[in-house]
């Protein structure tokens, strides 16, 4: 860090009141910290801590229900919060710029990608449409997206996730900020699109020389990336300093808590293999999703699931990874008979499922279950918890008593309180919502459990205490597990075997040392490569 | 989907639904008890047997039902939309006489509560929870409750018998025989209260309809990326949240036009407007089948083309949809 005697942008004592009723008093409290010209600082916290509040409030985008009471965020010297709309509005998209976490709503829909930027230099005078063009074509070239002529004149819904986040860094950069401020910007992104946005923001940052506030959940991303880290809970900075110390020398006891949760495989505990009897044998399996198609136009084929054979036995994890579009999530939808096979077999205690009409695999139902991603969107709001819990038993002709008694005992099992049972969904957290998604899965007493995405929503913490939990109820139940994922770190800590998907296809299938260290397939060895914070490792800060 | 095959299939869908409509409505009028030919006949002051038959003879109504559709069917093909029995004219000519008056006032009705409806919605989105929000929301809620002929007889009591400032019945002035400017000037005068009755209730609708989509576009990520980018308030509303706002509200406008030749029987009859919607009615008391027969096949006809037309702008306005076809 160089000292420097004004920072690019100082925030001293910034408070933030909460309305009233709420968790908290204050979304944050009395926070300082520096940004320097020329440093990445990132501001790290679980979702709740503040960060993305702060982040606004610098840009003067907080909604109106939040005005900060206290304090001031001088931006080169200048006090933000004493400027009125017009003037912040001079400033913002020229001196500091944003960029969202989502690329996929932060665009608007409407408007071609090139006018999009270009409208940053016109609001802020550039008068003349050749040089706005000029400007746009050398900006969209600069982030790395191809064949700008043609791309400006896109719209957004044309463009990949991480083509529109390089178009909303484009727009960022339009005008050569001192200041950059990164909300999440690569958390929506697949893994390798992500190494190649934080590739590209680390490359600007040297050109231009900006000051990067950069937040994030993620601290494999802060290793790769900070120069300075602030760590943030429920609105307070519990402690900053440059990355090195923060991250290989935690001193508050929630940074020590949110580092030991970042997924990690140690390559000393190769897993035992399992010896468990034979449940699912996959062979072949084929689903092909066709769309569109008429009289004059051909009709658009997706190999969603191509050929794809792999074994299961009781007791064993299989972690299947992919990014999005791999057909990671198709192949667990088809293994549950929840959409239509095209080929292949699925022997589930040696009988194939996939001929099965729906009403001969009803019985089976019960034996594979699922836990989905989202724990918000999968319990049924106005069900409780017990009703959650119980319908599905009650329908395989369980008697009331017994599947409520079998009910309160699953709470217990997955560390809820016993009296979750006659609460509503949303009177809990999302890893306790989690919990629930799993002891509903597991009320039908599953041999296979299909675990979709099921920590992606949870924050690190959380996620660290459901993957825990789901590993304790494996060894208690010595059921089965296919845990679908986008993130290797999480397959290679819980799973006995990896399966890589790629465009429908496995290419590559082994232990989890085997993928790791000795990946054959191109593919895998990039998404190895891609993996955040990789030349860091989080369980040596926090022996 | 490529716009080709959309368009193709579109058609053909179109000339069904009209051929289903026409076939409908021919078996559904005949079910319907009583024929042209007695009430013709106990106008006439004539109860008998053999007038009736002769009349109904001369008519076709003595042909059997499925000859009688047949021969119909075959004359719409041609353009030929069969004989009044009762005015003594083709059935076409009717409607081409009335049809301008119709679109006349249903036209300026359709721009009327669009323009204001969209205008009123957006004032009262971006003055969200003031005095001008709860007053135009209000107003809103009252129109869209208040069934359209008690306006009707309300806007004739207060603005033509009380105030006398505006006329109530007809299109123009009778025996004036103004022409050019002023004859324009004339029918402009008797066209307000029409237009603004028949208005009124699609004005609270888009104004609703207008409002809602704003405030929702108004939370979506993209409108915070303009802000971020320095874009001053008014311009964000106009070029981000309006553009994207104004998608279900065209949606609902495409349903108004539909209605834009059968939507004003109430309207017509009441202000004694010289349209589609009178002719309607009147043939209906009638029971003189080809008007009516004919003053449906048109409506429906319109129906569906406004709603390809909508359809195929759809893709204009919105570039997605080609995309999820």
């Amino acid at each position: 860090m160089t000292a420097q005697a004004t920072p690019l942008l100082r925030i001293d004592n910034l408070s933030i009141p909460l309305p009233a009723g709420l968790d908290r008093a204050f979304a944050v409290d009395n926070i300082s910290f520096d940004l320097n010209a020329g440093e990445i600082l990132c501001i790290v916290g679980e979702s709740g801590s503040g960060k993305s509040l702060t982040a606004n409030a610098i840009m003067g985008l907080l909604p109106d229900y939040l005005t900060p009471t206290n304090g001031e965020i001088l931006f080169r010297g200048k006090n933000l919060l004493a400027m009125r709309e017009p003037e912040l509005e001079t400033e913002r998209g020229r001196t500091m710029a944003m960029v969202f976490q989502e690329p996929l709503s932060a665009l608007n829909p409407l408007m071609k990608v090139g006018d999009q930027i270009a409208e940053v230099l016109q609001v802020h005078g550039e008068k003349s449409a050749d040089a706005r063009n000029r400007r746009v074509l050398d900006l969209l070239e600069f982030v790395g997206l191809p064949d700008p002529a043609n791309l400006r004149g896109a719209y957004p819904f044309r463009l990949s996730g991480g083509q529109r986040q390089r178009v909303m860094i484009a727009m960022a950069l339009a005008l050569e900020p001192a200041l950059l401020i990164a909300d999440e910007p690569t958390t929506a992104l697949d893994v390798t699109t992500q190494a190649q946005i934080l590739e590209l923001i680390r490359k600007i940052q040297q050109a231009k020389g900006m000051g990067v506030m950069f937040v994030t959940h993620d601290f494999g991303v802060v290793a790769d990336i900070a120069d300075r880290v602030v760590v943030m809970e429920r609105g307070l900075i519990v402690e900053q300093g440059p990355a090195d110390a923060v991250l290989n020398r935690p001193q508050h006891p929630y940074t020590r808590r949110l580092i030991a949760a970042v997924p990690h495989r140690d390559a000393a505990d190769a897993k035992a293999e399992v010896d468990g009897e034979m449940l699912l044998e996959v062979k072949g399996l084929r689903k092909v999703y066709s769309s569109g198609g008429g009289l004059f136009s051909k009709p658009r084929i997706v190999k969603a699931v191509n050929d794809i054979s792999f074994t299961l036995r009781r007791g064993e994890t299989l972690g299947v990874v992919g990014e999005s579009g791999s057909g990671k999530s198709t192949l667990g939808r088809c293994l549950l008979k929840l959409t239509e096979i095209d080929g292949g077999e699925i022997l589930f205690r040696g009988s194939d499922l996939v001929p099965l009409s729906a009403s001969a695999f009803r019985p089976l139902r019960r034996h594979i279950q699922m836990v989905f991603q989202d724990p918000f969107a999968s319990l049924n709001p106005r069900q409780t918890v017990g009703r959650i819990l119980t319908d599905g038993p009650v329908a395989n002709g369980v008697p009331y008593a017994e599947a409520e008694a079998k009910a309160r005992e699953l709470l217990d099992l997955v560390g809820l309180e016993v009296s979750a049972f006659d609460r509503y969904p949303q009177e809990f957290s999302g890893g306790q919502r989690q919990r629930v998604g799993i002891a509903r899965a597991l009320a039908l007493e599953p041999e296979l459990l299909v675990a979709d995405e099921s920590v992606s929503a949870l924050d690190v913490s959380v996620q660290a205490q459901v993957l825990d939990l789901l590993q304790d109820l494996q060894n208690k139940l010595n059921i089965a597990i296919i845990f679908i994922t986008h993130d290797l770190r999480i397959a290679a800590q819980i799973c006995d075997r990896i399966a890589v998907m790629y465009r429908g296809e496995i290419v590559e299938y082994g232990p989890p040392e085997q993928v790791f260290d000795a990946p054959r397939h191109a593919y895998t060895q990039a998404l190895i490569a891609a993996i955040p914070g990789s030349h860091w490792n989080p369980r040596l800060a926090v022996l | 989907m490529k716009t080709l095959d959309f368009l193709f299939q579109r058609l053909l869908k179109a000339i069904l639904v009209v051929l289903g409509v026409v076939i409908l409505n021919f078996m559904l009028i005949h079910m319907a008890p009583g024929d042209p030919a007695s009430v013709l006949a106990g106008e006439a002051g004539a109860g008998d047997a053999k007038y009736i038959a002769q009349l109904r003879a001369q008519f076709g109504l003595d042909q059997p039902l499925y000859w009688q559709l047949w021969t119909y069917l075959q004359g719409v093909l041609t353009g030929d939309l069969g004989f009044s029995y009762r005015n003594q004219v083709p059935v076409m000519t009717l409607i081409l006489e009335r049809l301008p008056a119709t679109l006349l006032l249903t036209g300026c009705a359709f721009v009327f509560s669009l323009v204001l409806g969209i205008a009123l919605g957006v004032i009262a989105a971006y003055k969200r929870g003031s005095i001008a929000d709860s007053l135009v929301m209000t107003s809103a809620l009252v129109f869209y409750a208040t069934p359209l002929f008690w306006i009707a007889l309300m806007a004739v009591l207060v603005f033509s018998l009380h105030l006398d400032w505006l006329p109530p019945f007809d299109m123009e002035s009778i025996g004036t025989g103004y022409t050019g400017w002023a004859r324009a000037a004339d029918i402009a005068h008797h066209l307000v209260l029409p237009t603004v009755t028949l208005g009124l209730f699609f004005t609270a609708v888009y104004t609703r309809l207008t409002r809602a989509s704003m405030l929702e576009v108004m939370a979506l990520d993209f409108v915070k990326t303009a802000r971020a980018k320095g874009v001053p308030k008014a311009q964000v509303i106009r070029r981000h949240v309006l553009r994207n706002a104004i998608l279900p509200v065209f949606t609902f406008a495409s349903m108004q036009a539909g209605q834009l030749v059968g939507g004003a029987v109430l309207t017509e009859t009441v202000f004694a407007w010289p349209g589609i919607g009178r002719l309607m009615f009147d043939a209906l008391l009638q029971r003189d089948y080809p008007v009516l027969l004919g003053v449906f096949l048109v409506t429906a006809a319109v129906v569906v083309i406004v709603n390809l037309i909508a359809d195929l702008m759809y893709r204009f306005v919105d570039p997605r949809i080609e995309a999820a076809n």
